[in-house]
């Protein structure tokens, strides 16, 4: 240090005459724990993947990589809820909502099944991504196959329409614009299902009410209630699968919609499928 | 650096430290140190052990960073997560205050309360006990390692290893209840990170404190660096007054004395640096300012009845002054000047602001977050609904229902997730979350209209308190 000023190296480089360069030394320790770098860095080069080649990488004799350890913490996870896992596949899904454990689980892995299988066609926000589109919006209160909680779960496992799953459930409305009903009689029922909930159609209503009671109330009821059992709307309330205005109800009339869901028996487990069928049923709509 | 500017001359690209063994010193300053020494080590480790009763539910150490439950305690101060503003305003208050005392009193932060430089002084407090003085130690260091050494030398690292270990073990009992903690350790059942905490912590106090000393402050410390820009000519620096010490000779009487200053070369000053520099060559960066060199200095003056001063505390601007002949003037005429007073005023001001914060933050608070996928959802009869995220602080001991409401004339009806009830009980000292759901009648105005404004109250249910977040409540939009 100071006291050593006077011995001070110079580089020997001089500028401007008299202008010298101290060649002030680096401290021991300083030197040594650079080369432990240097050392370090060629074993860690060694020890790990490094050195970039044509087609990937040097792999290092460790053998590590990224990838197995995301594949290990996977693992990991799944190791630690497969027991509350195991208890939900064999749980009844009513007493779900009553073990706080197993609906804490059911709820966070639902919501992660959802977004993976179900957001496609139902929306990340479950309200059927736009008003009208014909994907049942699932936090309002109308269901169109059941709201409650062993309802959503058999609709999940075996699906609505499908030709995969015979236990799909299953019912066709017919297309009454194929010469069972004429265009003034088609006019005058969506008139008259309109006028159920407040809307106004250019139709006669009166006449509306008689061609609804000889060929809807099958399905839909006397009131126009609908029925969950064979999946047909409640035509007076303010949901519209398939849209509320005069054009959107004709077209569902003409042609009688077909909406399909896939059964998820043959993706998801047992337990999935009552996970998914719990988050969705807190949603803000079950029953 | 005449010796060597030769191109050919070898060049050494390293410089082994050169080992510091600081002398024996008694004085004002060093007395000072002793005391700061004992306020610093005692607050740093009795803190943890005082209690403080918060009642059944809450700990009762008086200063507790719960890192596991997301809570500060400061005796009657409970801080979470929310208010870490408070933590960030006490570390600005630090800041400043570092400011404040470097513009006025260059580096006492650095010699006198900075944890280097107290464990160092302890550490070699314990050296100077276990292998002497100075002059032992200097010979123990060339000695070859005898028996003699090797018990000194071990004898010296245990009790530095023992010194470390309590400072290790003091760090961990702030972070969970000490006493609790204290028996778990002895009995090996303390959790791992404790251990590994206090290992860790052992280590670096003995190889900082025992080994590194004065290494940390010139090559690994930042602050030095950052003093060059804090000091201007008023601040206070240890200086050598050359002009009354030069010629410097060894102290003799008669007409030769004349020719010479009042430093007898004695080298005091030297020999009890902490830092292994010399004063008499002028402000290093190595200087902390202990101020140990004025006492040796003193303490030598008094001895050859010369009078005391020769190395003081003196601002640069009076050391022109006085080199041009000035008398010696008072250092709290520096202390006290424009740059001073505005970091006092600005410590002050965050001081009195945080202050305020505290008395005022509220007891109850409520978070809102509405729900944005989808905006609202259209009912059966037609009534539309919004859903919010809802959090309640709790910040009292006990378990406590809250009610919500939207305020009595209110076009909206509310209910909180899972029931038709307005109450939601949250558990002591956490805070309660929900989903709310808010629902404007089929075929009202607010249900038609694309965003009502709206307030949610919550009211404590046994204090009656109430506190409110507005937010946006989002209708059909037709």
């Amino acid at each position: 240090m100071s006291d050593n000023k006077d011995q001070v190296e110079t580089t020997g480089h001089v500028w401007d005459e008299d202008l010298k360069e101290f060649n002030n030394p680096l401290p021991r320790w300083w030197i040594w724990t650079f080369y432990a770098t240097i050392i370090w860095g060629i074993g860690y080069t060694i020890a790990y993947p490094a050195w970039p080649l044509i087609n990937g990488a040097t792999r290092g004799v460790l053998g590590y990589s990224t990838r197995t350890e995301v594949a290990d913490e996977i693992n990991r996870f799944e190791e630690m809820n497969a027991g509350v896992k195991a208890e939900l596949a064999a749980m009844d899904v009513t007493e779900i909502a009553s073990n706080e454990a197993v609906a804490n689980y059911a709820i966070q892995s639902g919501r992660a099944t959802f977004a993976t299988y179900c957001s496609q066609c139902h929306g990340s926000g479950a309200n059927g991504i736009e008003e009208g589109n014909g994907y049942p919006n699932l936090l309002d209160d109308e269901w169109l196959w059941g709201g409650d909680i062993e309802a959503i779960t058999y609709t999940v496992t075996h699906g609505i329409r499908n030709e995969e799953d015979p236990d799909a459930r299953y019912s066709q409305m017919p297309a009454f614009g194929d010469d069972y009903l004429s265009d003034d009689e088609i006019t005058n029922v969506v008139a008259y299902v309109m006028s159920l909930s407040g809307l106004e159609g250019s139709g006669d209503v009166a006449e509306g009410e008689t061609v609804f009671a000889d060929n809807c109330t099958a399905c839909h009821g006397e009131n126009a209630e609908g029925d969950p059992d064979q999946g047909a709307p409640n035509l007076s309330d303010a949901i519209w699968l398939h849209g509320s205005s005069e054009a959107a109800i004709e077209t569902s009339v003409r042609q009688g919609p077909f909406g399909v869901m896939p059964n998820w028996n043959s993706r998801l487990d047992e337990a999935e499928i009552k996970a998914v069928a719990a988050y969705v049923h807190q949603l803000g709509g079950g029953q | 650096m005449s010796t060597s500017d030769t191109p050919e001359a070898p060049q050494k690209l390293y410089a082994a430290r050169e080992p510091v063994f600081p002398r024996r010193v008694r004085g004002h300053f060093r007395a000072l140190k002793w005391w700061i020494m004992a306020l610093t080590l005692g607050v740093y480790y009795l803190t943890p052990w005082i209690r403080w009763d918060r009642g059944p539910n809450l700990p009762d150490q008086a200063v507790l960073v719960d890192l596991a439950g997301r809570r500060f305690f400061f005796f009657w101060i409970e801080i979470w997560p929310h208010e870490f503003y408070f933590i960030a305003g006490l570390l600005i208050m630090a800041g400043l205050g570092l400011f404040l005392f470097t513009s006025a009193l260059g580096r006492v932060w650095c010699g006198y309360a900075c944890p280097q430089t107290v464990w160092t002084d302890l550490f070699i407090l314990t050296e100077r006990w276990i292998e002497g003085d100075r002059n032992a130690r200097v010979r123990l260091w060339k000695s070859k390692w005898d028996l003699k050494k090797w018990r000194l030398r071990l004898s010296k690292w245990f009790v530095w290893l023992l010194i470390g270990l309590a400072t290790g073990g003091a760090w961990v009992f702030y972070f969970v209840d000490a006493p609790t903690l204290a028996r778990d350790l002895v009995t090996l059942n303390a959790h791992p990170v404790a251990y590994s905490t206090m290992g860790i912590l052992t280590f670096t106090t003995f190889f900082f404190g025992g080994i590194a000393r004065e290494q940390i402050c010139i090559y690994a410390c930042p602050w030095p660096r950052i003093q060059a820009a804090m000091i201007d000519e008023d601040t206070l620096v240890v200086a050598y007054r050359d002009w009354r010490g030069e010629p410097r000779g060894k102290h003799r009487k008669g007409p030769e004395a004349e020719k010479l200053g009042d430093c007898i070369d004695c080298m005091a000053c030297v020999n009890v640096c902490p830092m292994g520099i010399d004063i008499r060559d002028g402000q290093q960066l190595e200087c902390i300012t202990c101020a140990l060199c004025i006492d040796a200095c003193n303490e030598m003056m008094d001895k050859v009845g010369k009078p005391r001063g020769l190395i003081d505390y003196m601002a640069l601007k009076d050391e022109t002054h006085e080199r041009a002949g000035g008398h010696k003037r008072p250092i709290m005429k520096h202390i006290l000047r424009p740059r001073t007073i505005m970091y006092t005023a600005l410590w002050a001001a965050v001081g009195v602001a945080l202050t305020v914060a505290l008395f005022i933050r509220p007891d109850l608070q409520i978070t809102v977050h509405p729900v944005r996928n989808p905006t609202f959802v259209t009912l059966s009869d037609g009534s539309v609904r919004n859903t919010y995220e809802v959090g309640i602080r709790n910040k009292h001991g006990e378990s406590r229902p809250f009610y919500f409401s939207l305020g009595v004339d209110s076009p909206f009806t509310v209910n909180v997730e899972g029931s038709i009830e307005t109450m939601l009980v949250v558990d002591p000292d956490t805070e309660g979350k929900t989903r709310l759901y808010v629902t404007a009648p089929a075929g009202s105005e607010v249900a038609r209209d694309d965003r009502t404004e709206i307030r949610i109250w919550v009211i404590d249910g046994v204090t009656g308190d109430r506190a409110s977040h507005d937010t946006v409540f989002n209708g059909r939009g037709q």
